[in-house]
């Protein structure tokens, strides 16, 4: 094949992503688990990478959970999401980034909705002005927070401290990615690599210094499923995913877990612990679990941030494995505290899993 | 045609989500939900696209269509364009609609989605809002999830959160104003008819099965729906 065609053809795999001036909207999910990364993510863009990134006071949730569990109909999930798109038209803003990938994947449902069925658009418009006398544009640019920080991994690795490498060895960790279902697979075009191949955790970790492992069930769900963790005579079908990606990642033994989607990091590290708990197994090295990390919390680790301001207290699995291997120092009387220096004593520790 | 699949037409997500089924299955192959419960999104799709009235009355009445998780791999994988998952969306809000979903056990179980959820955004401006829900409930979060629910307002602030505070920031308080236009969205954009056709409809079958019903989280049928499973849902 001649390279201009090769080119032509990876162009479907390639996005544009915006280079500066972002609307920033966080997520229900990474807000309640993982604080730490939205913290870190502004942080990283506007004093690593001098970038404007504003957020509006009055911004709310996409309601995406809600839409996905059935409650919201899609003309209210519509609207409320044309109330973000105004408040960033009315902020002098383009290019909106969301923090969460169910609401990543909300946006662009809407939007392709909105290509193929004006009128629909229309009546939503008509919705948020009777509500709200509002008006929006639509975002000139769509891109998830992760699309940002893999826009920019090389400038990370550059300022970085550390790499993912066994600091002794030299060995390249192993990293197990997953991008969550609704980043690529609805809209393969909306997502760096498409469905078929997702770059956009593998090209951070690549550049960071380390291995992205393939196997088996790499591209199967968490297991949210929405309703079927919400509600809890349904949770069995969110472990049972969990848990087929587990028994599909072991042999492979991977050091870490990298997400993308805010619910998933948190299935992930939860349900190591809930197995553990009900089967008595584990899947890391001697009784702990594989550490599970957003690609803001390893970011943040690459360019040197202490562990317990990116949050890593806050996982079930303990992530210290992945600091030793990667020589990472650290201060573990410090795990606990709280802002001020004060103890806020400690979890009691899980029967099975080691932390 | 009939009445039920003209309302269903007037849905863009079934529109989009139908185009011609071959039945050949590789939504079923592809789905996490098939390969837990006894689900198979290409039956789904098949019986819509028969059009028959009281095969997609009895979809809309039954267990099938609430055992799909929404993560949309099938969107991916069909070689036709379909897409079971958005199928499976344009029911479940006609099945709320006509009140339908308290027929079948896992579709009464919206009641708790629209008590926790539904009502969090409307109270609070997020989807999730997790002070004081605790591992009583969701035991799988574990000790540490204890720990920050015991620590809640010092592990934020440690993550350098605004929790309940003023301006932009983590866990900010939403403002009143902002709330109050989140709730005249819901009411010209349907979201409050479809809440109060989730409570109407689950009083209703609440008296049918003599559970006692109240506007709490504590109440018989509340718990009912959250934690009942028969257990006759799996493969």
């Amino acid at each position: 094949m001649k390279k201009e065609g090769k080119e032509q053809l990876w162009k479907d795999y390639q996005k544009e992503i915006a280079d500066d001036r972002y609307f920033y909207v966080r997520s229900c999910v990474r807000q309640n688990f993982f604080p730490g990364s939205e913290t870190a993510f502004l942080k990283i863009l506007q004093e690593e990478l001098g970038k404007d990134v504003y957020e509006h006071p009055c911004h709310t949730t996409c309601t995406g959970i809600g839409y996905h569990a059935d409650v919201v109909p899609f003309d209210t999930a519509m609207t409320v999401v044309a109330r973000q798109f105004a408040i960033m038209t009315e902020s002098g803003y383009h290019n909106l980034v969301p923090s969460c990938i169910t609401s990543f994947g909300l946006y662009t449902e809407i939007l392709e909705t909105w290509k193929h069925f004006p009128e629909v658009e229309a009546r939503v418009r008509e919705y948020l002005y009777k509500a709200t006398k509002r008006d929006f544009r639509v975002p000139e640019n769509l891109a998830h927070a992760s699309d940002v920080i893999y826009k920019f991994r090389s400038e990370i690795a550059a300022k970085g401290k550390f790499r993912l490498v066994h600091h002794e060895t030299g060995r390249p960790l192993k990293v197990v990615e997953h991008i969550g279902c609704h980043y690529a697979k609805m809209f393969p075009d909306k997502g760096v690599g498409g469905a078929e191949y997702p770059y956009v955790l593998t090209g951070m970790i690549e550049e960071w210094g380390g291995e992205v492992v393939d196997y088996p069930e790499r591209r199967h769900c968490c297991g949210f499923g929405f309703r079927q963790y919400l509600v809890q005579a349904n949770r069995g079908y969110s472990m049972s995913c969990s848990h087929k990606k587990f028994e599909s990642m072991e042999p492979y033994a991977p050091d870490l877990i990298l997400t993308n989607c805010p619910g998933c990091p948190m299935f992930l590290d939860r349900w190591q612990y809930a197995i553990s708990e009900m089967e008595g197994k584990t899947y890391g090295g001697d009784g702990q679990g594989i550490p599970v990390f957003t690609y803001e919390e390893l970011a943040g680790l690459v360019l040197g941030y202490n562990p317990w301001d990116l949050g890593l207290q806050m996982h079930q699995v303990a992530c210290e494995p992945v600091l030793d291997k990667m020589g990472i120092p650290y201060d573990a009387a410090a795990k606990y505290l709280d802002k001020h220096g004060h103890s806020l004593g400690q979890p009691l520790q899980p029967q099975k899993l080691k932390v | 045609m009939g009445a039920l699949y003209d309302k269903l037409m007037q849905d863009v997500r079934f529109v989009e989500g139908l185009k011609a089924c071959i039945n050949c299955g590789t939504c079923t192959a592809i789905c996490p939900a098939a390969s837990f419960y006894r689900y198979d999104p290409r039956s789904v799709t098949d019986i819509v696209q028969t059009r028959d009235e009281a095969a997609i009355e009895a979809l809309l009445k039954g267990e099938e269509i609430w055992y799909c998780g929404e993560c949309m791999s099938c969107k991916t994988r069909c070689p036709r364009g379909n897409t079971p998952g958005l199928i499976i969306c344009a029911l479940r809000s006609l099945s709320q609609d006509l009140g339908y979903f308290t027929e079948s056990e896992k579709g009464r179980q919206q009641l708790a989605v629209k008590r926790t959820v539904g009502q969090w955004i409307l109270d609070h401006g997020y989807c999730l809002y997790l002070e004081g829900v605790g591992t009583d409930l969701h035991p799988e979060q574990g000790s540490v999830w204890d720990w920050i629910q015991q620590n809640w307002h010092a592990v934020f602030e440690r993550m350098g959160a605004n929790y309940q505070g003023e301006g932009p920031g983590i866990l900010r308080k939403i403002p009143e104003e902002t709330l109050d236009e989140i709730r005249k969205i819901f009411e010209v954009s349907g979201g409050m008819d479809r809440f109060s056709s989730i409570e109407k409809h689950s009083e209703m079958k609440a008296r049918e099965m003599g559970l006692a019903f109240d506007g709490t989280n504590d109440c018989e049928y509340f718990s009912h729906v959250y934690k009942t499973n028969k257990k006759d849902h799996q493969q």
